[in-house]
């Protein structure tokens, strides 16, 4: 079974700055893979990197086998980005939010088809937002904004999904919801690669996970990423706390 | 006089229907335009394309090309050098945008000044609603309609552009196409409201309508509809107004526009500024109660 996502020995460099040191990351399908790692540690250049925002100068990339272009175009890639990064004044609902998922099956004036209309109902009831669909993006709540774009990546009915820092700034019972749907995901035989810094919550929300400091230090299951002294070489402590403080 | 004797007056002039047919178009199509310019943040982008294909506009003049390509040439150009001195020196894109627009301004300035021509500088800078002949008014209108086209058959992928263009990427469209088509799209449109207003009031009707419409609504569907209106309202009341006070038409466009944003600015029911102060002033009182 081809991968859903392939990288092998990545190099990216920004200028003179290495964010991605030969990073090689192989998932399968039917998992949900938390990416953990300081800021700086390159998470959000994998992303760019897996959704060919950003070309390696070294190393190749393969989507289900396909290249990233190819990938997107077949619409296999879903992202829900992070906060920061959309305008929460946009003059947007909800529903259309989440109808945009849809335009990569819709004609060039991007007209929406009974199926597109279907698909988008039918995310929006699986993020619990039918009630909210009509509001302004910006009139959601924290939780509620991520599972509006968690809803864009099913109505898109991507195959992968990439999730950049969604638990920031997220209340708890939506943080549930989100993790129950990646697994849902998951288990429909899609790939999830999600970022985090809530170690905590690692093992409930997936099912392996990958420590990333601009080289891929380990890539196994939660329990064994968490344990202290593999956290230390990722974040750079020293886990017996010798050293400087002494 | 009665009011349909005032309104019913100017239009027994050829010149005055035709003013406000081109102020009515450019207006339309400006305000259309300026909805996305306002939310992706280009308005600074709008100044300089419209200011930038003033040269395009001379050169193609005195070749004898359509006025539209010389714009787009100067647009792109424009754009293209903008970006070169952003992204090649240690100057941030406002002063980036400030010095191209304004070399290449200056150079359409010259080289109207050297050209024997019919050009007349102030018509290009300040609109000459009021000399538009049949074949100016022609040209608006075809310019117009393909702009306007292109505009509102393409609309979702421009707005999906301004709002997330990582998702249009991650989709598989091309987002630098998008964009390059929207800027190419802005080039001609400055060609259009050239006439009206002039170069240096394209800018206005290039951000007003589309800023007024923004306070007004949360669907950007509805700023697509309200901008326009607001904009040609305001064209129809400004010509008219220029015409009793034989005051300047484009200045009295602008002035038009200037003034629904102002009251829109203060009395919109949701982001109006006095709607604000009150329920400011409503969730103190609340607190203290509490």
């Amino acid at each position: 079974m081809t991968l859903a996502i392939d990288v092998a020995q990545a190099t990216v460099h920004y200028g003179p700055i290495l964010a991605l040191d030969k990073a090689s990351i192989q998932l399968e399908r039917g998992s949900v893979c938390g990416l953990v790692g300081m800021n700086g540690s390159g998470k959000s250049t994998l992303f760019k990197t897996i959704m060919g925002l950003v070309k390696p100068d070294t190393g190749t990339v393969l989507v289900n086998g396909l290249n990233p272009l190819q990938a997107r175009k077949s619409g296999a890639i879903g992202y829900v980005p992070q906060n920061e990064a959309v305008d929460w004044d946009f003059p947007i609902s909800v529903r259309e939010v989440v109808m945009t998922g849809r335009y990569g099956r819709m004609g060039i004036t991007r007209t929406p088809r009974k199926a597109d209309h279907a698909a988008v109902e039918a995310a929006l009831e699986r993020v619990e937002l039918t009630a909210q669909a009509s509001r302004q993006i910006g009139q959601l709540s924290g939780g509620q904004k991520k599972r509006a774009f968690v809803a864009r990546c099913i109505a898109q009915e991507a195959s992968i999904m990439l999730l950049d820092e969604p638990f920031a700034g997220v209340d708890k019972r939506s943080e549930a919801t989100i993790t129950k749907l990646l697994r849902e995901v998951a288990d429909l035989g899609g790939s999830v690669l999600v970022s985090t810094h809530d170690l905590h919550a690692l093992p409930t929300l997936a099912d392996q996970a990958i420590l990333l400091m601009r080289k891929v230090l380990m890539h196994g299951a939660p329990q064994v990423v968490l344990q202290p002294e593999n956290l230390a070489m990722a974040f750079g402590l020293d886990p017996m706390n010798r050293g400087d403080s002494a | 006089m009665n009011l349909i004797e005032l309104l019913a007056e100017p239009l027994g002039y050829t010149f005055m229907v035709r003013a406000l047919a081109v102020t009515v178009i450019a207006a339309i199509l400006c305000a259309v335009l300026s909805c996305w310019l306002v939310l992706i943040g280009w308005s600074l982008m709008g100044d300089a394309v419209s200011h930038a294909v003033l040269p395009g506009v001379v050169l193609a003049y005195i070749v004898g090309a359509p006025f539209a390509l010389g714009a787009l040439v100067f647009g792109f150009l424009a754009v293209a050098l903008i970006g070169a001195v952003r992204d090649t020196s240690r100057l941030k894109e406002d002063a980036a945008i400030g010095i191209v627009f304004t070399t290449l301004f200056s150079f359409g300035l010259v080289l109207i000044s050297v050209t024997p021509s019919h050009l007349d500088l102030n018509h290009i800078i300040f609109g000459n609603l009021l000399g538009v002949s049949a074949a100016d008014l022609w040209q608006v209108i075809i310019l117009g309609a393909v702009t306007f086209l292109i505009l509102i058959l393409k609309r979702k992928d421009f707005t999906l552009y301004a709002f997330d263009s990582t998702h249009a990427h991650a989709l598989g469209m091309n987002p630098k196409l998008i964009g390059a088509v929207l800027l190419g799209l802005l080039a001609m449109t400055s060609v259009v409201a050239l006439q009206a207003v002039g170069v240096i009031l394209v800018v206005a009707m290039l951000i007003i309508p589309g800023a007024s419409a923004y306070l007004l609504t949360n669907s950007f569907g509805k700023m697509l509809v309200i901008a326009p209106a607001l904009a040609a309202l305001a064209g129809i009341i400004g010509v008219y107004i220029s015409y009793y006070l034989d005051a300047s038409t484009g200045g009295m466009v602008v002035l038009s526009q200037g003034a629904i944003f102002v009251l829109i600015y203060l009395f919109s029911p949701r982001q109006g500024l006095i709607a604000h102060r009150f329920a400011v002033a409503r969730r103190r009182k609340n607190l203290q109660q509490a």
